[in-house]
């Protein structure tokens, strides 16, 4: 190769490097601006002049979040519902897809119709009707109303069939030859060899859960069940000191779902783009 | 004889069952009991009291406000779309070809997909702050934003459109990693330039993925909600009153839960129709492939 060539290769590798650092930074300008504010003192944010980072940062946002908020209880309750969610969504769907991918029966094709359906029905149409159940049921205000109605996923299932037909049929009839059951089929063999297809699940649910707003705003009236999305809606910004202090909060809220996101994925691209798209 | 666990007694059906008992408690019944509703004067309670035909629907359908909101919901979608595709394009793009750093960028590209609605509006809330907002600071400006029924919507769109980037420029990513590398070496040797390459070579190239991520958008900016409840409460006047919006304010604030499930079924009947488009288009894919 000549050497201009190979001048203009690493040329054009530096100015795709520029780019990307500029495009990206635009793009993280307000994760980045979040996180500055977060350790600002209330003083320097209540200026004319450009402030993009703090003259003498503090931890004291964090502190007085704490203090000021119960975020260690909204923090739990949002782990302990996304959690639920995400373990009920696998053990869900991996039942609904090992019967729809393994096992032969009347009307199968039927249902799994009806449950792809389900795609097109969006949960803010049937939220209304969901919160009036729910209210006569006496559940509003508790865990259970935040879990049950999100214990399964069509996507879930869809995900899940698409791994399973995959695997020949032989694997199922020679389990079933060594007298194994069809649980010990499914937790044993299926969910083992399904680890990259559960793994894009689980970081997917769990950050949507994590993420979740209107359903818990309706159903959650009292601190002791609410989630940290809805402690961070309900804040108000009336003076500077609170401005820091719930960005602080912001902060600390996203920072599990970026955490889980970095360290899942790889995961999530493989499980999302191996089954439902292929080029 | 051995003991059989619940799921053998009842076959291949009772792996189905949790499945199909929330999506029966929690969806199929509220569907049917939300077009039920629509048809029916409600009290304070939700209960459906009096039967009232299509009276909520022709109510709706006359009232200048279902317009506006269907007007601005439009607006919204198209802003989001349009944005959230482009710069999900835009990174995928940059991340291609390999380069030092590839990786730290790409998490930063879809990076915005972990992040919620509420926390997304909460950080803009300041950024559009017409005083201390590092918005007005850095572009020498003076609007307030948020207050102001010209700007209101487009911010919430903006957010939004950020919010949806990082799942594009995955499916994009996917997208681009599908096209074959030597096309673009044997248009370089037919001495094409950069713009040219992206017009005639990738976006054909991508177009399998382009109308489902196109779709998907569509579909998931019509849910928006969390942004509109935190940044401009539908307002000002009635400026952000989004479609699910307007049914938050109909069931929650004004008791009408009549109309709130009208508008319920509209919203359905819309994504239904957009997600039959995607099955449709899906299908003739798989058949090309």
């Amino acid at each position: 190769m000549n050497e201009h060539a190979l001048f203009k290769r690493k040329a054009e590798k530096v100015v795709l490097v520029v780019l990307n650092i500029i495009v990206s930074g635009i793009i993280l300008l307000p994760l980045f601006y979040a996180v500055s504010i977060a350790f600002m003192p209330s003083n320097e944010l209540f200026t004319i002049e450009l402030n993009l980072w703090p003259d003498h940062p503090t931890l004291e946002n964090f502190k007085q979040a704490f203090v000021r908020m119960p975020l260690v209880r909204f923090v739990l309750n949002s782990f302990l519902v996304a959690g639920c969610i995400t373990l009920g969504q696998i053990i869900s769907c991996s039942l609904a897809a090992f019967s729809f991918s393994f096992l032969d029966y009347k009307g199968k094709n039927l249902l799994f119709m009806i449950v792809m359906a389900t795609m097109m029905i969006p949960g803010e149409a049937t939220i209304i009707s969901n919160y009036l159940t729910v209210s006569k049921l006496h559940w509003l205000d508790t865990y259970k109303v935040l879990i049950v109605p999100y214990l399964t996923s069509a996507m879930g299932i869809f995900l899940f069939r698409q791994f399973y037909m995959s695997f020949p049929i032989s694997l199922y009839e020679s389990a079933k030859m060594d007298g194994c059951s069809n649980l010990w089929f499914i937790f044993r063999i299926l969910i083992p060899l399904t680890k990259s297809a559960i793994g894009a699940m689980a970081v997917y649910t769990f950050i949507n859960a994590w993420n979740m707003y209107m359903w818990p705003l309706l159903v959650t009236g009292s601190t002791d069940h609410r989630t940290v999305q809805i402690g961070i809606g309900m804040l108000e910004s009336v003076d500077s000191q609170s401005i820091t202090l719930m960005i602080a909060g912001v902060v600390m809220i996203i920072l599990p779902s970026i955490a889980i996101f970095i360290v899942g994925q790889k995961q999530l691209i493989r499980g999302m783009f191996s089954g439902a798209i292929k080029g | 004889m051995k003991k059989n666990t619940l799921p053998q007694r009842l076959g291949p059906y009772g792996y189905l069952i949790p499945a199909l008992l929330v999506f029966s408690v929690f969806l199929f019944f509220p569907f049917f009991k939300t077009i039920y509703l629509s048809l029916y004067k409600t009290n304070k309670m939700g209960e459906a009291k009096l039967f009232a035909g299509l009276g909520n629907y022709i109510e709706l359908l006359t009232s200048a406000s279902f317009y506006n909101s269907l007007a601005v919901t439009i607006i919204f979608v198209l802003i989001v779309v349009i944005g959230g595709m482009s710069i999900g394009l835009l990174g995928a793009v940059l991340c291609n070809k390999a380069f030092p750093g590839i990786r730290i960028f790409s998490t930063a590209y879809a990076l915005p997909m972990a992040i919620a609605s509420t926390s997304a509006a909460r950080i803009f809330e300041i950024m559009l702050h017409p005083s201390i907002g590092i918005v007005n600071k850095l572009l020498n400006l003076n609007i307030n934003w948020i207050a102001d029924p010209k700007y209101a919507l487009v911010c919430v769109a903006v957010l939004t459109a950020w919010l949806n980037s990082g799942i594009n420029f995955l499916y994009f990513s996917a997208g681009l990693s599908n096209i074959d590398e030597s096309i673009y070496e044997r248009a370089s040797v037919d001495g094409a330039n950069a713009v040219q390459k992206f017009f005639r070579l990738t976006l054909p190239g991508l177009s399998p993925i382009m109308f489902y991520t196109l779709v998907v958008n569509i579909i998931q900016a019509f849910q928006a909600f969390g942004q509109v409840k935190i940044l401009t409460q539908g307002g000002p006047g009635e400026s952000t009153n989004l479609i699910v919006y307007a049914i938050y304010r109909d069931a929650f604030f004004n008791y009408r839960f009549g109309t709130a499930a009208a508008r319920s079924v509209i919203l359905f009947i819309i994504v239904m129709i957009l997600t039959l488009i995607m099955f449709r288009v899906e299908k003739k894919g798989v058949n090309y492939g």
